[in-house]
């Protein structure tokens, strides 16, 4: 009994530990941005990497997504005869809801993985020691810009995964189905609107960027140095943050949409 | 202020690293590194107790030793990657560890090292990697760095493979380029993890040479961690044995050679067993172990 009390205390002891040390470890990526900003070439290169060879596998979803939400939403919206209202259904679930969630569960499996693997490799082949002793410090000059990549990446992602999805109910709702095209826009026009939803939105998605981005070069930096700690890595990033990314959406949804 | 560096003259912004002026080894008499009783722990396991050595200036010492007796772990120390437990590091007559992190970097910029395989940057051609600490640390123009990057890598053979990649590379080549990036800012102290681990012979004899020859064109001092006997004994002017965490020999290559001491001849003539056994220590005998093994089957 004691000893499973032990274990117990252990392991709670040791997650604290760990979730202190990945705080101090954002307060050090903070302090060290002002490279990532001074040699913007730095953090440009990892919006490429991270943003712009995701944007296959963000557009695709989202089309589909927004395809099945027109199925979906006007199977429902023809029982009560508001069929007319589809455009609104679908863009206040992406705009607010699935662009940025989805979104960001892509963005951590597609690009957060591959900064934790990257990240993690360099520390098993000695690469982020050698930066150590050629006095450049790896904080500064590995993570923080990826860091930054992944945050400013993401809320871009997230519109384009939206806007995709307006698309693809658009393309079942009224070129498939039938739905009158000028009330699909014109009720979508009339009912989304700018402060409320589509920044709401673009503020989820800044969050759910930090959230991955922090997630996964901590993981990558905190990985053990052999392939098996490089995976199990990989892996934590993309379980931590979908979690983290849902926990933290229920929190914002609560927090911007209470009574609306 | 027009500054000449490398031959070539440059003008008033660029700011001239003081690591590119060679200093003649000779006219400071007083050692590199000096370490004295120097101990370190992982957790609560003993690496290294109560180590002294010294490195002179201008010197190729060797640290040799079996695997996992401290080697590396004396490396990091000197180039304050590591605390010690008790004792100290100077480097230059400043004590590493008392650094704070500015002052640190700053010494790092005076130091190259060669990790044990290459560690080269993988995103990165053999031009950048060599072209990396210049373009971090000084404000030299893009022509300068590209004749320097050039140099470099002609001095250890490889100008015409500047365009590759690391992926491209043989085991050798990566250690080479990996020298001539250890050797971009014209380090006063360049350590070298295991420079001749998993080459070929004639990569391997190329990689002596360049060490010997590069420490004497820069007027450097190197310290090659190594169990590469017959190797390093050719290049090295002096050698620390280590063992178990302690140094159990010292002397000049010659030395070694000639020396009767059990480690030392163990180690130079690569025998199975001797000091260092063959046998990693078990709780118990393996006669003892056979017997307890026989009583519990006869008592079932």
């Amino acid at each position: 009994m004691l000893e499973i009390i032990r274990r117990l205390g252990r392991q709670i002891t040791n997650r604290l530990w760990r979730l202190g040390f990945a705080s101090r470890f954002f307060l050090a990526i903070i302090l060290h941005s002002g490279t990532s900003l001074r040699r913007l070439n730095l953090t440009l290169r990892e919006i490429y990497f991270t943003g712009v060879l995701s944007l296959i596998i963000i557009l695709v979803s989202g089309l589909f997504v927004g395809m099945v939400l027109g199925l979906q939403g006007y199977d429902t919206l023809q029982r009560y005869g508001s069929s007319e209202a589809l455009g609104v259904l679908v863009a206040l679930s992406l705009v607010r809801e699935l662009g940025p969630v989805v979104a960001a569960l892509l963005f951590a499996s597609r690009a957060g993985s591959a900064i934790t693997a990257e990240i993690g490799l360099m520390k098993a082949t000695e690469q982020l020691s050698a930066m150590e002793m050629m006095a450049v410090d790896p904080i500064a000059r590995v993570v923080a810009p990826r860091f930054w990549g992944g945050v400013i990446s993401m809320p871009f992602l997230a519109a384009l995964f939206s806007a995709m999805g307006v698309f693809g109910g658009y393309l079942v709702g009224v070129q498939l189905i039938g739905v009158d095209e000028g009330s699909f826009w014109a009720q979508m026009q009339a009912s989304v609107d700018v402060r409320e939803d589509v920044l709401n939105g673009v503020i989820k998605s800044f969050v759910f960027g930090v959230i991955v981005s922090w997630v996964a070069v901590f993981e990558g930096y905190d990985a053990e140095p052999t392939a098996e700690g490089v995976s199990g890595a990989t892996t934590r990033t993309v379980v931590t943050s979908s979690l983290a990314i849902l926990a933290a959406d229920f929190v914002l949804t609560a927090l911007m949409f209470r009574g609306t | 202020m027009v500054a000449h560096v490398a031959g070539i003259k440059i003008g008033h912004s660029a700011r001239i690293p003081p690591f590119f002026i060679v200093q003649d080894p000779t006219l400071n008499q007083s050692p590199l590194v000096q370490i004295s009783d120097l101990s370190f722990s992982y957790d609560s396991r003993p690496i290294l107790t109560g180590i002294n050595l010294s490195i002179p200036r201008g010197k190729v010492v060797a640290i040799m030793g079996s695997s996992g007796c401290g080697k590396t772990t004396t490396l990091r120390l000197i180039g304050g990657q590591l605390r010690p437990s008790s004792g100290e590091v100077r480097v230059d007559g400043k004590v590493v560890h008392a650094l704070n992190g500015a002052d640190l970097y700053a010494m790092r910029r005076r130091m190259g090292m060669l990790f044990q395989f290459g560690a080269l940057f993988t995103d990165m051609s053999v031009y950048d990697n060599v072209a990396f600490q210049m373009r971090e640390h000084t404000d030299l123009p893009e022509e300068l760095i590209h004749d320097l990057v050039l140099m470099k890598l002609h001095a250890v053979g490889l100008r015409g493979a500047h365009h590759l990649m690391p992926s491209e590379l043989s085991g050798g080549m990566a250690r080479r380029v990996a020298l001539a990036r250890a050797i971009a800012l014209d380090p006063m102290l360049i350590m070298y993890d295991e420079p001749f681990a998993g080459l070929d012979p004639i990569s391997l004899s190329i990689v002596g040479e360049l060490i010997r020859k590069l420490n004497d064109a820069l007027g450097a001092s190197s310290i090659v961690v190594t169990h590469d006997v017959q190797e390093s004994l050719k290049i090295v002017d002096y050698v620390y044995f280590v063992s178990e965490g302690k140094i159990v020999a010292e002397g000049t290559a010659e030395e070694m050679k000639r020396s009767t001491a059990p480690y030392v001849h163990q180690f130079v003539c690569g025998e199975a067993d001797g000091p260092v056994p063959f046998h990693y220590s078990a709780k118990t005998s393996y006669r003892a172990e056979l017997m307890e093994r026989d009583v519990r089957r006869g008592e079932r």
